[in-house]
């Protein structure tokens, strides 16, 4: 994350933070640094990634120390610690899903996007990568795009094709992602 | 037709709503529970159904239960673990995705018998689909009156919440679970103190799987003795497989424990046989952690007998010519699939997600994975396959949590069963780089030695 250039300044919108308090409310008082993980992801859903700045107002707004955050945040591979494109097509490559063609279909996406694994498309819109197991094995070959994590399953390359045109046409470039 | 008892009503129509759910008979099981039975009542009844944990371990529902401490003006939590992350599972998906009221309800009753006023789902990250169907649910529940003060006016005040993982694979260990729930890395907990004793907050706590929470409906509704009538010994009542790879009909199947490996592969009921008209190889029957068994080993047991689908018939032979239940997430491979591809697949994966607290296994799986990789990749020794072995004997027993054991058994038992296939990668790197199956005593077309060489 040293690396990465971070926005100066994350500002969380009031809508964001009323989501904060529900979430911290399911916990009994004091113990509100469980609401860590639901409250990274609702961040990585505004922002396409989580920043250090971001983290930090994190940390002020849960009123724990910064590195509690820094640790779950590099800890869990589902947070992204440097922008990605707009959407992120994670396929998953463990076992079963091999066994039925998955890595054809990552070098399928890479070819289309033209992209290497963890890269960003030029035009901003699409980022992919390898994950281990979705939990989807007897719809193998699968992928998944956040925030939401809708679900893509029993892939060919035809239906990449259909998913990678029908994201391009309904969506406009994102003007935050660089 | 095997008894259905959780997938039940699975093609009714809009089950995944409250309304059709209790058309259905659903909520029973709570109404009976919180009018008419006591919490030591219901732990009965699950200890006599001989339900055992359903994400793997197999140990005593009723008894896990009844080892929860009950100290004085400490609360207590029950915590579901739809953490769901064993590659060849994906059960606990469906049954949160198409009857997710079966889990709610499940998940108050169970919280009723073990004096939990709040319980927490702790479900993977990547199911937000699954997380926000659950969220649905338990409204409806609580719009129903089924949550909140007072339940039914029982005196039982009860909330249910949804909580979300971050894709780690080790928060299904239990105690790596509730430290993840603590809004902390999912780093497994040295025990004792085990969960029930001092968990979540350093209260006492339950950690059960989905599939052994909802189990504990058609408990509550038919009784523990009626549930324990079905399956064999004690592998009782169903199981939910998850069923992957080469087949003909890949998906969920709820079975009797009991029914042959034979017919759950080829019967029409169920998978249908293997997929494209090929031979099985091998199967790796309760999620990636078991030992792979060779399609002979896999259909009978070392005596000749047809091996089952229980917790003691998988596991029969021992690690020698068995394998283990497990989470039911039952991988089938055809006779193109290449094992050592897997197993440094699987190896791959299990680097990927160890946690990184003990050494053995934080160095141990990336050693593994590191050594396949060059017998996948045609640069390995003959003399690397003992390397494995010895590097998973390394492993196994010497890690805080599970998972190094999980790492070491499937490469122990693919070199145990497969041998022949890893040294066939040495001494034919190029034939073993340009086609996807392995050795020629297992796959088909057989090719000929000299078109080998």
């Amino acid at each position: 994350m040293l690396n990465i250039a971070q926005p100066e300044q994350v500002v969380f919108k009031p809508e964001l933070i009323t989501k904060f308090n529900e979430i911290v409310a399911r916990y009994p008082e004091g113990k509100q640094k469980s609401a860590l993980l639901p409250i990274l992801h609702l961040v990585q859903a505004e922002f396409g990634w989580v920043s250090g700045p971001a983290m930090d107002k994190v940390a002020e707004y849960l009123d724990i120390k910064p590195i509690e955050v820094y640790e779950v945040a590099t800890f869990y591979t589902m947070f992204f610690l440097k922008p990605l494109g707009k959407h992120v097509l994670e396929v998953c490559r463990t076992g079963p899903c091999c066994l039925v063609g998955a890595e054809k279909i990552m070098k399928y996406i890479e070819q289309k996007l033209g992209v290497k694994e963890g890269e960003v498309t030029p035009d901003g819109l699409f980022s992919w990568r390898g994950v281990e197991c979705l939990a989807a094995c007897g719809m193998a070959p699968v992928l998944q795009i956040g925030p939401e994590y809708k679900f893509h399953e029993n892939l060919t390359e035809a239906k990449i094709d259909e998913l990678i045109d029908s994201l391009r046409l309904t969506t406009a470039v994102n003007p935050q992602i660089s | 037709m095997g008894r259905k008892i959780l997938l039940e009503h699975i093609n009714v129509p809009g089950i995944n709503t409250f309304d059709v759910y209790r058309q259905k008979g659903g909520y029973r099981a709570l109404e009976k529970a919180l009018k008419t039975m006591s919490s030591d009542d219901i732990v009965e009844e699950v200890k006599k159904s001989g339900l055992r944990g359903r994400g793997g371990a197999g140990f005593p529902t009723g008894m896990k239960w009844s080892f929860l401490a009950k100290p004085e003006g400490k609360a207590r939590y029950l915590v579901c673990n739809a953490d769901e992350s064993e590659p060849g599972t994906f059960k606990d998906r469906y049954l949160m995705t198409y009857i997710p009221h079966l889990l709610v309800e499940g998940m108050i009753v169970s919280s009723f018998a073990l004096g939990a006023n709040t319980s927490y789902i702790y479900v993977r990250g990547e199911m937000m689909p699954q997380i926000r169907i659950l969220e649905k649910a338990i409204a409806e529940a609580k719009a129903a009156g089924f949550l909140g003060k007072n339940i039914l006016g029982s005196g039982f005040d009860h909330e249910v919440y949804v909580q979300p993982g971050g894709g780690a694979y080790i928060c299904g260990e239990e105690t790596a679970l509730i430290e993840s729930l603590e809004g902390k890395r999912g780093n497994p907990r040295i025990k004792p103190p085990f969960p029930a004793i001092s968990g979540l907050y350093n209260c006492p706590t339950v950690v059960n799987n989905v599939e052994t929470i909802a189990a504990v409906v058609p408990i509550v509704n038919d009784g523990g003795d009626e549930y324990a009538k079905i399956g064999i010994g004690r592998s009782t009542g169903t199981k939910l497989i998850s069923a992957s790879g080469n087949l003909n009909k890949p998906g969920v199947y709820e079975i009797e424990l009991g029914v042959t490996v034979e017919d759950f592969i080829y019967s029409d009921e169920y998978c249908g046989g293997i997929a494209n008209g090929k031979r099985l190889k091998a199967v790796v029957a309760g999620g990636s952690s078991v030992p792979i068994l060779p399609a002979n080993l896999i259909l009978k047991l070392a005596n000749g007998e047809n091996r089952l689908m229980t917790y003691e018939s998988l596991s029969d032979g021992g690690f020698a010519t068995g394998t283990m239940l497990g989470s039911g997430g039952f991988v089938a491979f055809d006779e193109d699939q290449c094992i050592v591809r897997n197993t440094w697949n699987f190896s791959r994966f299990y680097h990927h997600e160890s946690c990184g607290q003990c050494s053995p296994c934080r160095e141990g799986t990336g050693w593994m994975e590191k050594v396949l990789h060059r017998l996948e990749y045609g640069h390995g020794k003959l003399s690397d396959i003992d390397l494995l072995v010895d590097v998973s004997k390394k492993i196994e027993g010497n890690t805080i949590c599970p998972l190094g054991d999980a790492a070491a058994w499937p490469v122990a038992s693919a070199i145990r069963h497969f041998r022949d296939e890893f040294e066939w990668h040495v001494t034919n790197p190029k034939e073993a780089m340009e086609r996807n199956y392995g050795l020629a005593g297992y796959a088909d077309p057989l090719p000929k030695p000299e078109e080998v060489m």
